[in-house]
Formats: C-alpha cells, sequence, structure tokens
C-alpha cells in the first residue's frame, strides 16, 4: 500500500516534528510511505481568499504530485478536506481533470480517520501520562467526520485521561488569513477557548490542526498561561520520535 | 435603514469592548442552541427532513414565476390585491399609497424584516401618519429611538432585563418594572388600544402559498394575529421568494423553522390568512393587500448564490455562528446580520458597501450544517470573495500576499529556499517560552496573540537529510 504523506505547509514550516510523528505512526501500522519532495501547499490559502486562478494552479501541481498513490493523508483535517470536498468545485468546467480529482479526492484521508478506518490501527506507539482534552477543528469534523477518531486512538493509550471541554467544536477563531483580517475577533474566540480548555482541568489541550494549534497555543501564551500543553495529535501517539527535531 | 456594513471591523472592535453587550450575549449564547438540538431531537429523522426542506424551497425558486404567476391569480380570486416593489422605496411608496386609499392614519405592525430594508417607519411617520410597532422586540427598539434590530427572530435580543426597565420607566413615564412579566403586561396595555384604534395592520410574510393565495405568519406573541384581523386594511410584505407551492409544503418547512429558530415544536401562532372577509363573515379586514418585494431578489436568483434565497429566516446560522456570538448583530451593519446576512447584505446594498461581510467568517461551517434548508453558506461567502477578487475590490497587500504566497508555492525550488530562510529568521525572535511577541506587519496576529516559533529547519529539509542518512534517494 503506497502511501503519499502530504506534510501540510503548516506543518512544514512551523512544526516539523508533527510532520515525523505523523510518519512514525503511517509507518509503524505497515504503511510504506512516500513523501513527495516537489509538494508545498493544497491551495487552501488562495481558494479561501477568492483567488481562484492560483487555487486552481495548486490544485493540479498536488494532483499531479499524489495521484500515483494508493492513499494521500494530512496531519490535518483542513488540508484533507479541501483536496476532499473542494477540489471537484474547482474543475467543474473541466471534465477530463474532474474525474482524476474525484478519483484522488476519495482516496485522500485525514491521518487519524486514515489510521482507525483504513489501516484498523489497535495500538499506537507511543506513551502519554496526563489529562488530555480534544479539540474537534472545524474542517476535520465537518467536512472529514473526524470525531471519534483521535479519541479511539487516545483511548488506546494507558496513561491518558480524556476530559471533554464545553464547546469542544467550536471553532477556535483560526479561520487561515481571518485570524491577521480580523485579529481582534480571533482573538476573542481563542480566548474562549482558552478559557474552555482551562475549566476542563486538562493539562494538556490535543488538536488535529497546525493552524488551530497557533492559534490557541498563540492566545494561551499571551494570557500567560506557560504550562499547559497544546499538542498535534501525532506527537501524542507517536510520542517523541527519534527524526524529529527538538 | 442605513447601511453601515463597511465599517464592520471598527464596529465590531467596539462590541467586542461593550461590557453591557457582552454580558447579555453570554446568556443568550448557549440558549439558543442547546433548545434547538432538544428540538430536532423529537423529529426521527430530522436530516431527512432537512433535506425535504432544501428541495421544497429549491423547487420553489427553481419555477418562481410560475408559483408567484399562480399565487397572484389565487389571492386575487380571494379579494386580496397583489402589488410588486421592485425597490425599497417602492414599498413605502405602496404602502402610502395604499393608506391614503383607505383614509388611514394611524398604522401597526407585527414584525417585518423587509420592512427594515426601506426603513418603512421613518417613511410613514415622515408621511405624517402614526406608527406603533407591536411585536414586542420590535416595540422596545422604536421606544428607544428606532434603534436598528440585532437578530432575524429576537429584535431586540441585545437587550438585557434591566435595559428594557430602564426605557419603560423613562418612555412610558411609569414606576420601574424588575419582572420580566410585568414588563410584558406594562407593553402589551400599551399597545392593546392601538390594535383597536389602527386603520391598517402591516405584517410580514414567512410563507406565501402559490396553491391558496394565503400568506403564512410564524410567531409567539399573537400580536400578529392581532395586527392582521383587527384594523380594517391588512398589507403583507415579503420577498418574492418566500413563496412556496403548496400548504403541505409549509407543514413540511413548519416542522423545520421553530425548531430550527427557538427550538419550538410549534410556534405559539401560525396564522393562515387568505383574503379579506367574506361575505357574511364576521372576523377579518375589509381590504388586504400583498406586496411582493425583488429589491435585489431576482439578481441573486441568476447569481452563483442564488441558494441563498431557500433561507426561511431562523436565525440559527447567526444563533450558532461563534463571530456572531462574540459580537452581536449590530456589527454587521444592515438588517441581516450573521452567515446570511455576510450574504444577503452584499448582494443588496452592493458588494462595494460591504466589502468585509464575506470574509467575516472563519468557514467554520457551524452554520451550514445548522441550516434547515441546508444553504451551504460558506461555500457562498467563498462565491463572494472570489468575486472581488477579480473585481480588485480587496486590499492591495491582501491580494498581494496571496499572490506571492501562491506564486512561491508553484515553485518548489524557489520555495524550499525561501521558506527555508524566512523559518530560520522567525526561529531567531523566539523568546524563552518559543514565542514571538510581536511581528512587523503581523499585528494582526500579535495584537492579541503570540506567535509559536517555528522550529527552524522545515520538515522537507529535514526528511530528505534522513532519507541520505537512510541511503535513500528521496522520491
Amino acid at each position: 500500500m503506497r502511501v503519499g504523506f502530504f506534510v501540510t505547509c503548516l506543518v512544514d514550516l512551523m512544526r516539523p516534528s508533527v510532520g515525523f510523528a505523523a510518519l512514525q505512526l503511517l509507518e509503524a501500522a505497515g504503511a510504506d510511505v512516500v513523501v513527495p519532495a516537489s509538494q508545498t501547499c493544497c491551495g487552501q490559502p488562495a481558494y479561501n481568499a477568492g483567488d481562484r486562478a492560483d487555487a486552481i494552479i495548486l490544485a493540479r501541481k498536488f494532483v499531479g504530485e499524489f495521484e500515483g498513490c494508493d492513499y494521500i493523508v494530512a496531519p490535518s483535517g483542513s488540508c484533507s478536506g479541501m483536496v476532499r470536498t473542494h477540489y471537484a468545485e474547482l474543475f467543474a468546467d473541466d471534465a477530463a481533470m474532474l474525474a482524476r480529482v474525484q478519483a484522488l479526492a476519495a482516496r485522500t484521508y485525514e491521518l487519524t480517520d486514515f489510521l482507525v478506518n483504513v489501516l484498523k490501527v489497535k495500538q499506537v506507539p507511543g506513551t502519554f501520562a496526563g489529562t488530555v482534552t480534544y479539540h474537534d477543528c472545524c474542517a476535520g469534523l465537518r467536512e472529514m467526520g473526524v470525531k471519534s477518531q483521535p479519541r479511539a486512538l487516545l483511548a488506546t493509550m494507558a496513561g491518558v485521561k480524556l476530559a471533554e471541554m464545553a464547546e469542544c467544536e467550536t471553532c477556535c477563531g483560526f479561520g487561515g488569513t481571518f485570524s491577521i483580517k480580523f485579529g481582534e475577533i480571533s482573538s476573542r474566540l481563542a480566548d474562549n477557548k482558552c478559557q474552555h480548555v482551562a475549566n476542563s482541568g486538562a493539562q494538556t489541550v490535543v488538536l488535529g490542526d497546525l493552524g488551530c494549534m497557533l492559534n490557541i497555543e498563540g492566545r494561551m501564551r499571551r494570557r500567560g498561561d506557560t504550562t499547559t500543553r497544546v499538542m498535534h495529535i501525532a506527537e501524542v501517539l507517536a510520542g517523541p520520535t527519534a527524526d524529529a527535531p527538538g | 435603514m442605513q447601511v453601515a456594513s463597511m465599517h464592520f471591523r471598527e464596529r465590531a472592535h467596539v462590541k467586542l469592548n461593550d461590557a453591557v453587550l457582552q454580558g447579555n450575549l453570554r446568556k443568550i449564547k448557549g440558549k439558543f442552541v442547546a433548545k434547538r438540538l432538544a428540538a430536532i431531537g423529537e423529529i426521527e429523522d430530522f436530516e431527512a427532513t432537512r433535506e425535504a426542506g432544501r428541495a421544497i424551497r429549491q423547487r420553489a425558486l427553481d419555477d418562481l414565476d410560475v408559483w408567484l404567476e399562480m399565487f397572484e391569480r389565487n389571492a386575487g380570486a380571494r379579494g386580496a390585491t397583489v402589488l410588486y416593489a421592485q425597490t425599497p422605496a417602492e414599498i413605502n411608496t405602496l404602502v402610502l399609497e395604499i393608506a391614503a386609499r383607505h383614509e388611514v392614519r394611524k398604522i401597526i405592525k407585527s414584525k417585518s424584516m423587509v420592512s427594515e430594508e426601506s426603513a418603512l417607519d421613518h417613511a410613514i411617520e415622515a408621511a405624517g401618519l402614526t406608527v406603533v410597532e407591536t411585536d414586542l422586540g420590535e416595540y422596545i427598539l422604536q421606544l428607544n429611538d428606532y434603534e436598528p434590530p440585532s437578530h432575524i427572530v429576537g429584535p431586540a435580543l441585545h437587550k438585557s432585563k434591566e435595559e428594557v426597565a430602564d426605557l419603560f420607566h423613562v418612555k412610558h413615564g411609569t414606576p420601574r418594572k424588575t419582572g420580566v412579566e410585568e414588563l410584558c403586561l406594562e407593553a402589551r396595555g400599551v399597545l392593546r388600544q392601538h390594535y383597536l384604534t389602527a386603520g391598517m395592520g402591516i405584517s410580514g410574510g414567512n410563507f406565501f402559498v402559490a396553491e391558496s393565495g394565503s400568506v403564512v405568519l410564524v410567531t409567539n406573541e399573537g400580536n400578529a394575529t392581532l395586527t392582521t384581523t383587527l384594523p380594517r386594511v391588512h398589507v403583507a410584505i415579503s420577498g418574492i421568494e418566500k413563496i412556496v407551492p403548496t400548504l403541505e409544503d409549509v407543514a413540511t418547512l413548519m416542522r423545520l423553522l421553530p425548531r430550527s429558530a427557538t427550538g419550538q415544536s410549534i410556534s405559539n401562532y401560525v396564522d393562515v390568512l387568505t383574503g379579506p372577509k367574506g361575505e357574511g363573515e364576521f372576523h377579518g379586514v375589509d381590504h388586504m393587500y400583498f406586496i411582493i418585494v425583488d429589491s435585489g431578489r431576482s439578481e441573486i436568483l441568476g447569481s452563483d448564490v442564488s441558494e441563498a434565497l431557500r433561507c426561511i429566516r431562523c436565525g440559527a446560522c447567526m444563533n450558532h455562528c461563534p463571530v456572531y456570538q462574540n459580537i452581536g448583530g449590530h456589527a454587521y451593519g444592515w438588517v441581516y446580520p450573521g452567515p446570511i446576512g455576510s450574504i444577503l447584505t452584499p448582494m443588496y446594498v452592493g458588494l462595494e458597501n460591504a466589502l468585509d461581510l464575506p470574509h467575516a467568517s472563519t468557514l467554520c461551517n457551524q452554520c451550514g450544517v445548522v441550516c434547515p434548508v441546508k444553504i451551504p453558506l460558506p461555500d457562498l461567502q467563498r462565491k463572494l470573495r472570489e468575486r472581488e477578487f477579480a473585481e480588485d475590490l480587496r486590499p492591495w497587500h491582501e491580494r498581494t500576499g496571496i499572490k506571492l504566497w501562491a506564486w512561491l508555492a508553484a515553485r518548489p525550488g524557489l520555495y524550499a529556499y525561501a521558506s527555508r530562510l524566512g523559518m530560520r529568521m522567525l526561529h531567531r525572535r523566539a523568546d524563552a517560552h518559543g514565542m514571538i511577541r510581536r511581528l512587523p506587519f503581523g499585528g494582526g496576529w500579535t495584537d492579541g496573540r503570540d506567535m509559536p516559533a517555528p522550529s527552524g529547519r522545515t520538515f522537507r529539509d529535514l526528511y530528505a537529510q534522513r532519507q541520505r542518512n537512510k541511503g535513500v534517494i528521496n522520491k
């Protein structure tokens, strides 16, 4: 099984450790992972900004890079959601391309969904001790149906106790460029999220998307909370990985 | 209503820092969400009902001209007069003409958001007539010098009981009441006399039923029933898109509307009004008019955001919107706030007058999943963003930023080089906690948050190195 790993631009640039953790999970579950070297961005920033022409260029690039794979997996509900639920709309007027995109979209997965529903993972390599709370990232939840999968994987870890927070499905306020264009509103939404995390009593908030991670962690530190950890689900499940930089 | 949507950002800033409003918003936030959830649980297959609702509304829009003609025919056959308003100004002109024809001096109104589009109350007053809003929320706003509504279902939701108590005390000149029931009774006491002395009652219209020529009104206070039956003349005002083919369709939509709006299985009142009082009938008005409003709707119908016209005005999208929940409805600057307003406002008042609204959303799609008629709100917001981008309506730095990013991302070699350099530089700005406190040109982010600093090297570089160490040539 050839699994194309789409690291996503944010993981690539900001948190390579998340990428290596995801790789470790896929490889530990027996997947033959390939990482196309020319990959960059799925095009979502352009798509959501209304820059359709550039979104199409980047979507074409992505399809070319990944369509040789049996599956495409990303450690992000947002980026995998872009491919699975939005690419087709970009090529509505291009029948040949549309067919290719639809075939690829059906094979594109968010990481935890892939681990649980395709690889049927029952145990994970990492160990973790502590109480965590899970933030459901919007695109993962509402585009990719990611809800039970990360929780099922966390439940396989003996040391993990899950304490659900209130409004775990409410947006953290990231929204891509929304977070900069409407920084004040975005910060308020992140602030609400931080409060719910704090009220849950968990020492760690776990989630599946880098955008939300940067937003929540950034607001949390600005609020003066320097102890609550914000971790990507891959990092929790994989534990510290040898390849990952600090 | 005056359009202030160009000032969304500034208005949101004010609302975010209004402690009283924030307290009021917090109180209502969870209520709608929890009530809706409980109410939709009563329906065995809510998703199937949603799909049926979507199909009914879409069918109505697909052949709108046919249903409108049928409505006009059937309403006419029952003695009502059907008039059309092309613009908001025409709504006001028609209402004043009808008032003049029937020598009306005082007009009472039940809730009509369409009449907010044309600022009908101001036009009535300017013509020297009296107008009294009878919906409690609208009455409160009218009393408060025509404060604009902040929600399409509960126009005065942004106000607390205490604020209303103060307002009644001052405007009615009565001792200050504190209980909700007392306040309601006081308003009722004032309003009752108007029902009996008004010559005309104006209502909105939740649905216009093509097969029967009826208007359906969905309310909770009973004021619409009085408004539309006690005066001599009833004028129902609503948009062309509010047509539904059959009463059976209304029954299905009524399974969705109150549940999605207020979490009720059924609203306290549902009026189905068909024509004026007939020969030998005792109840009802002498004259019934319909004003069916276009005012931008036919343009939406022919556009790529036409699905927005399926809206049945339940307000679920705003009740569930994290942005709306935190800034309230006034920030949006016109009649329709929240996610549906972010589509309708730019379409009705001009995209150039509401540039920020299609962007005032994280695209979290909470609105899309609760919409009872499955309007893909984030997709429609994105369509308007595309239009803004194509028409050069976005600020240059935003356009350039996106273009530059996309240009780089399409050139992997250059992208690798630039990102390697960029991440190294950003990494150096980190403090002891790995945070960047301030970013040049990144104030939008760092004014309210730290920016977690990048680790320093990109995944692709590290991965290439790992593969080299393993003796694998990177694919």
